[in-house]
């Protein structure tokens, strides 16, 4: 089979193939191997080919965020900071992966830190989007879905703190899926904000985020606050609308200042399609979800702050010495001659180590917790996280699943939103609830905008755990949208 | 909102060295952002408990098992400077 009619199969198209015996798992593993990146989405790509594992994934080729750690590959999670590092262990989800077969073939691009919405704020260079290389991928987890809708790899790991996997998938035009809190392991997936990290899968389909979640999930040891999915994850199969409530909030939809016409429309006639597909459409109230960005910019760069603290050129990755020029790697003879302290250390290393998005977030979530400010900033925002989660609870008693649209806009522009930190943000706005209440929620794409020709996401979101069924009424949505538009 | 000295408080307690472009701009965009912030405090949540944990659960305890770690040449390969096996720093000097 040619490499391009393999880059063409969903995952679990040319597994089935492998398990057959019509494919070789070898083969399939490296069928990505050739493909030129032109978008910039991979800062690590493999060389050589290892003989893939045995399992259910055998052969499978996956892109994984350079925010998880890999054995023996570098890991740079964006940053400056941490060029260079090889780190000596590999991250929980990865080992699964692998465990299970698939073969880690590129390690992608991505913000700094996981912080940001376009892939801008990589210290390794911009992603472009496949649709439009003038416009950006979204983010953090830019490559990963640049690379699934390029044709990189058919499926990829990426990781979401307030719309990371969602977002960008749907300004890519693919599928991704943000597991509950705690679903999937965080053990050497770098730290951003420790209590709304959550690893999750961007694939081509539904029935492709299933199968890797399936891999994916599970208690380990290593990470206290994982807690798998009780039950086991059911692969979609077919399945209908009929009897399922979807909730659309009032101030929460497209009917929100600042949503795109294209989002408008093809969320209305998304909602349209689930009535005719047997679903019913109800009202419910997210009061507080319109405070879901407040919220977050306070905790998740207040979590930050805390653990970018470990970046401080003593165990790993850039130092910078008192001679700005003096970097890591020049002679040590010279080097410990310099008069410097500590303290100086660390703070030259960080300011030339971190990019100014990552500094910017340090300072917010360093003022956010410092004397005298912290219960009026992170105490109100945790309470507001609260009745965030209660609101939640509350839909959920009169529907099944919350739907909005993925983003307020299609791609924009590179460097439109750059100067302005606060319109970035609010690329987060339909997503950032959800994280904020720990439940599961995926992205599809509902269709290409009427006037951007550019694909749209719609958002279901279920209550904690409920990834069977959410995975189920997104692959029969999925069905009934019938797209299947790919990047020129 | 947040003046100058605000932010060279902060960028100290941050370990974080700004030139003063970066000092100018940083208390520009942070005033912004924390005014788009500020929207939560007026709320009235007197009574309601903050988010801890996203997820009800209870003290994770695992089984004390030993099992090997990371060597220390392999916790060490990463080190920007080494000495006798261990992490090599600057001296805290006298500040």
């Amino acid at each position: 089979m040619s490499d391009t009619a393999l880059s063409e199969l969903t995952a679990a198209a040319a597994l089935k193939k492998v398990e057959a015996g019509e494919l070789e798992a070898a083969e399939y593993a490296s069928a990505f191997d050739q493909a030129r990146d032109d978008l910039n989405a991979c800062l690590w790509r493999r060389d050589e080919s290892a003989a893939p594992g045995d399992g259910p994934l055998s052969g499978l080729p996956v892109a994984i965020k350079d925010i998880f750690c890999t054995r023996g590959v570098p890991t740079t999670a964006g940053s400056k900071i941490l060029e260079g590092y090889v780190p000596p262990y590999t991250a929980t989800a990865v080992s699964k992966l692998e465990a299970a077969g698939a073969t880690v073939v590129s390690k992608t691009n991505m913000d700094e830190f996981a912080m940001g919405s376009s892939n801008e704020n990589s210290a390794y260079g911009d992603v472009l989007n496949p649709w439009d290389h003038a416009r950006v991928p979204g983010g953090s987890s830019g490559g990963s879905a640049a690379a699934v809708a390029g044709g990189l790899a058919p499926c990829a790991l990426g990781t979401d703190t307030g719309g990371s996997i969602r977002q960008p998938a749907a300004l890519c035009g693919i599928v991704g899926l943000k597991p509950t809190y705690g679903a999937v392991s965080r053990f050497g997936m770098i730290a951003f904000a420790s209590s709304l990290d959550q690893c999750g899968p961007l694939t081509r389909d539904v029935f492709d985020a299933a199968l890797l979640l399936r891999v994916l999930e599970g208690i380990d040891p290593r990470d206290s606050t994982s807690t798998g999915i009780p039950g086991c994850i059911e692969l979609p199969a077919g399945g209908d609308l009929h009897g399922l409530r979807f909730g659309v909030a009032k101030g929460f939809s497209d009917e929100t200042e600042g949503v795109e016409p294209d989002v408008a429309e093809l969320f209305r006639s998304t909602l349209a399609l689930i009535e005719a597909a047997g679903g019913e459409i109800v009202e419910i109230d997210l009061p507080n979800a319109t405070h879901g960005l407040s919220a977050y910019y306070v905790i998740a760069p207040a979590e930050a702050s805390a653990n970018l603290a470990r970046f401080d050129g003593v165990r790993y990755g850039l130092r910078v010495d008192g001679d700005e020029n003096n970097q890591r790697h020049l002679d040590l003879s010279r080097r410990s001659s310099l008069t410097q302290t500590l303290g100086e250390m660390y703070e030259r290393t960080r300011s030339k180590g971190f990019g100014a998005e990552v500094k910017r977030r340090i300072m917010l979530g360093t003022y956010a917790l410092s004397s005298g400010y912290y219960d009026a900033y992170y105490g109100q925002a945790q309470r507001v996280r609260t009745k965030i989660a209660d609101d939640f609870t509350t839909a959920f008693t009169t529907c099944d699943f919350v739907v909005t649209p993925t983003s307020p806009s299609v791609a924009f522009k590179r460097g439109e939103r750059t100067q302005d930190p606060l319109a970035m943000y609010l690329s987060d706005y339909f997503t950032v609830p959800m994280s904020l209440a720990g439940i599961p929620a995926i992205s599809i794409p509902a269709g290409l905008g009427s006037s951007s020709g550019l694909p749209v996401g719609f958002q279901l979101a279920g209550p904690a755990f409920s990834e069977t069924r959410l995975l189920s009424a997104a692959h029969a949505l999925e069905a009934a949208i019938g797209f299947d538009g790919r990047p020129g | 909102m947040i003046d100058r000295e605000q932010v060279l408080h902060v960028a100290r307690l941050a370990r974080l060295e700004l030139s003063d472009a970066e000092v100018e701009t940083m208390a520009e965009e942070l005033s912004g952002i924390l005014e788009h912030v500020d929207r939560i405090s007026e709320l009235d949540l007197s009574g309601v408990e903050p988010t801890s944990h996203v997820v009800a659960l209870e003290n994770v305890l695992r089984a004390d098992e030993p099992r090997p770690s990371l060597t220390r040449e392999r916790a060490l390969e990463n080190a920007p400077d080494t000495a006798d096996g261990a992490f090599r720093v600057p001296s805290p000097g006298a500040s």
